[in-house]
């Protein structure tokens, strides 16, 4: 098949190294004991559990709901029994603990009822709502709710699909092997897209280091009664990117700031295609994926792993060996390590990356920057590394900014090519997160701010109220008393009269002072249940103690 | 650690060793035109330099071993070497090197840092400070040998002239020469025209005898540096360009008073320039554009200078003046990035 194809600008040629994990078969992972489920594994809000510990759950079962419109359901990956609802290490780039349902499983991995939707004669609407609700999010690695991307709004229609089989990063072989073995399934997975996106010109872009693939998605794409392109494209990485693949195979780039669907396209992974025929054609939640286990383990292979499996139950079946220096997830140009093997694997895991000083030798000490701009040329995003770098490390996160930081994809090609071995990407990650945290401080300081004005506003405004109506209350009462002793008094003898019509005013006012003090008791506290009373009494004792506590140095600091 | 978890092989090192690589078919040639002279300066140059680059990383606290074995203070040290006449007094080549390595380089923050050219500082400060002796240019040996009393200097002898100058005044007279450039700007002065001036032995075929194979030679290492991808294209070819279209324009209108364009570009200085100072990443700018823009300036200067100025020749100081300009053209020819818009609104 001739297309025209396009370049997209830098790149890098790491060693692929993908030969180590292609030549196995697929394996199905053991059922472990336990399988801990992080809450949120896409981008977006987290899902809301809703099961609770002590639980029995099926196979398929839902046990939280995504929440917003920008979330995804989890399920449970196996039946057993809810153990714990509470923060858990995950593989994620903070390396803090997240959110995670811990099930039992039981052994009899027993499924929920589920049967195909008839997507066709549901609405789209209909349809994208049981998306979300089977979980399904992409596999390429951002894990982007799929319901939210299969849904172009006023793009409708997006004439062109796009689906991703680049797997451009060195080592990671799940995609390959998948195409490989489940062509058909992946295209029928593509119709549905095609379906909800509106789509007239599909086109399957894969690296040219991939020739089974090709060949496996060529033969399938002959059998479906669409017209389906299987393009084979230059190897480079990161060629694999959603906008780069895009940009080789229409020549269009995704305008800074915009959607692809901006300029009429979308992306998917194939992975994602996969589960979306698994979801639409047999009514299966995304539970598993194939994980690539590579790199210093006896039997680099694919294994079809259930969500929540511990990341050291892959690499003890893959043969774990001596001297492992770490273990990433991801692959080595934007892959994380995690903290420890307890880890699960969660969806976008696609590759399980042993590390050993022989395939990963320590990087070497960081130069100074000669501003040689080897980064500028390899830089997919057009940047210019060198001066966000320069800017990142002065702490000018302003300029660094209006050179585009946001840009920045993190794909690590500035790293990988930099003579001076300077992390660059860590100084672009330092200064986003710098950048982010700033914003957030003063999103909070103008918050404050409004709510202070606005208090010293209501204070202005309350005490004027008062004051007025103090003084209508004051004339009516000295109009009243005036009016009363009148006829007793003896014209002439005004000064005493007023003096009665002070005291008189006065024990007025203590007698409604008083009378206030008697029903003080808060309103809003009556006739509460026993359970909130008891709440409210310890968040008071929270409140006291906290109070007490940021009293403290305040004092001790007075006494001295 | 966090991602990327690998590099490619390179180093600042391997840069450094590719453009002393690249500078060794010039170094021969030199070697075979000029006699060896020009190894006792690059030697004491290189001595000098890695001498200042320890004891300045010493006194500001950094590491020796990584600094000294990047190889850049080496590059600096050839690079003056190589500007120099080769027979220049010892002394004139240490406080160069010295100038170069302590203060353009060092005190401005060290490699990556210094906002001039170190080699180019160094030849600029000798050039105002001892211009007599920055002429003591061995003339090519194919001219004296004509002379009467010339000898073929030894490696020896060179060194005996660089170290304490005890040849007899004539013999002195008889192996070093004025340059071509020196030649033609003596000969305009006269009143004589290009024409006339060019009818001299020192000319060539199209540079000075002997200089015209000496660019040759560089131009040959600077294209070994671009096939290697270590300099970009846009630099020397617009360098080159910029004396090219600048010699040329003038000669055009006036091919009496102005030298030829092809006359000023193939000269040694020219070519080194070009491909070799100002290419150096760290006092030149960055982006595509802006690499265009510093060559054409740095062509056009040069020849300005040439021409008008004081100096024989003009790469030097404009190359410290493009240097001044390369925060400024940066800034005004950012690219546009991926997905950005056509044109960059830039503040």
């Amino acid at each position: 098949m001739s297309r025209e194809l396009f370049k997209f600008k830098g790149g890098v040629h790491p060693p692929g190294h993908k030969e180590e994990s292609t030549g196995r078969p697929i394996h199905a992972a053991p059922l472990p004991k336990k399988l801990v489920i992080p809450l949120h594994q896409h981008i977006g809000q987290t899902a809301k559990p809703i099961v609770d510990v002590g639980d029995r759950v099926l196979k398929g079962q839902m046990i939280a709901a995504a929440s917003g419109t920008v979330s995804a359901a989890v399920h449970a990956s196996s039946s057993g029994i809810v153990r714990a609802i509470d923060m858990q290490p995950v593989p994620h780039i903070s390396g803090l603990p997240d959110l995670c349902i811990t099930i039992e499983t039981d052994g009899r991995d027993e499924w929920i009822a589920h049967a195909p939707l008839d997507y066709q004669a549901m609405t789209p609407a209909e349809l994208r709502v049981q998306l979300r609700d089977l979980g399904l999010v992409g596999l390429g690695g951002a894990v982007f709710p799929s319901a939210t991307k299969l849904d172009p709004g006023a793009a409708y229609p997006c004439p062109t699909l796009i689906i991703n089989g680049g797997e451009c990063e060195p080592w990671i072989t799940c995609d390959d092997v998948l195409m490989r073995t489940h062509a058909d399934e992946i295209l029928q997975g593509v119709a549905v897209m095609r379906h909800l996106l509106g789509s007239t010109e599909t086109l399957v872009g894969i690296e040219d280091n991939k020739p089974e693939a090709i060949a496996a998605m060529q033969a399938a794409a002959a059998k479906m009664d669409f017209a389906v392109e299987v393009v084979s494209v230059p190897t480079i990485y990161p060629g694999g990117g959603a906008k780069q693949l895009a940009e080789v195979l229409t020549g269009k780039q995704v305008p800074s700031g915009k959607r692809s669907t901006d300029v009429g396209l979308q992306v998917f992974n194939v992975g994602t295609a996969y589960a979306l025929a698994r979801a639409v054609h047999h009514g299966e939640p995304l539970i598993s994926r194939l994980v690539t286990v590579t790199g210093h383990v006896v039997r680099p292979q694919n294994i079809e792993v259930l969500i929540g499996t511990p990341f050291d139950t892959l690499i003890q079946l893959a043969g774990d060996l001596e001297h492992s220096t770490g273990v990433l997830m991801g692959g080595p140009m934007m892959g994380m390590p995690v903290p420890n093997l307890d880890v699960p694997v969660v969806k976008a895991t696609n590759c399980i990356l042993v590390k050993s000083a022989e395939l990963f030798p320590p990087l070497p000490r960081a130069l100074p920057c000669i501003r040689c701009t080897r980064c500028a040329d390899a830089c997919p995003a057009a940047l210019q590394p060198q001066e966000l770098f320069r800017f990142a490390k002065a702490g000018d996160f302003g300029r660094a900014q209006e050179y585009h930081l946001f840009d920045c994809i993190e794909c690590g090609c500035c790293s990988y090519v930099c003579p001076s071995h300077i992390p660059l990407v860590d100084f672009y990650r330092y200064a986003k997160s710098e950048i982010w945290a700033h914003e957030k401080d003063k999103q909070a300081s103008d918050l404050a701010r409004e709510r202070h004005e606005f208090r010293l506003f209501r204070q202005e405004r309350e005490k004027a109220e008062k004051a007025e109506k103090l003084a209508a209350k004051a004339q009516a009462k000295r109009a009243e008393l005036a009016a009363a002793p009148a006829d007793k008094a003896e014209p002439g003898s005004a000064t005493p009269s007023e003096a009665d019509a002070k005291k008189a005013l006065i024990a007025a006012a203590l007698a409604r002072a008083q009378a206030k003090k008697a029903e003080a008791a808060p309103k809003n506290t009556d006739n509460l249940s026993p359970d909130t009373q008891l709440e409210i009494a310890e968040i008071e004792a929270r409140r006291a103690k906290i109070r007490e506590q940021a009293r403290q140095p305040l004092e001790s600091k007075e006494k001295t | 650690m966090p991602s990327p978890f690998i590099l490619d092989r390179s180093s600042v090192t391997q840069i450094m060793a590719w453009v002393l690589a690249a500078l060794l078919p010039g170094i021969a040639a030199y070697v075979w035109l000029f006699g060896p002279g020009i190894l006792v300066t690059l030697s004491l140059a290189t001595v000098t330099a890695l001498l200042a680059e320890a004891a300045m990383l010493k006194a500001r606290g950094y590491p020796a071993k990584p600094f000294l074995t990047d190889l850049s203070a080496i590059v600096t040290a050839w690079l003056l070497a190589l500007s120099l006449p080769s027979l220049a007094p010892w002394w004139l080549i240490i406080t160069g090197t010295l100038f170069a390595i302590v203060v353009a380089k060092h005190l401005y923050g060290g490699l990556g840092q210094n906002i001039f050219n170190p080699a180019m500082v160094g030849y600029a400060v000798l050039i105002v400070s001892f211009p007599v002796q920055m002429t003591q240019w061995a003339g090519p040996l194919e001219l004296t040998t004509l002379e009467p009393g010339a000898v073929h200097l030894t490696l020896a002898q060179s060194a005996a002239v660089i170290f304490g100058g005890d040849l007899p005044k004539a013999t002195l007279d008889a192996i070093t020469m004025a340059t071509p450039l020196d030649v033609l700007r003596t000969g305009l002065y006269q009143q004589l025209t290009v024409d006339e001036v060019m009818t001299q032995p020192i000319f060539g075929h199209y540079g000075g005898v002997g200089f015209e194979w000496l660019a040759a030679a560089f131009l040959l290492g600077g294209l070994l540096l671009w096939a290697l991808r270590i300099i970009s294209w846009q630099v020397p070819l617009a360098f080159l360009a910029g004396i090219w279209l600048t010699a040329g324009f003038l000669h055009f209108f006036d091919a009496g008073r102005y030298g030829a364009p092809w006359f000023h570009l193939i000269s040694p200085s020219v070519m080194l320039c070009a491909f070799f100072i100002a290419t150096d990443p760290v006092s030149g700018a960055t982006t595509p554009r802006g690499k265009l823009v510093f060559g054409l300036g740095a062509g056009f200067l040069t020849i300005v200078i040439r021409t008008w100025g004081g100096f024989p020749d003009g790469v030097a100081f404009a190359i410290l003046l493009m240097n001044l300009c390369v925060p400024l053209i940066d800034q005004y020819t950012q690219p546009r990035i991926y997905g950005g818009a056509r044109k960059e609104p830039r503040a």
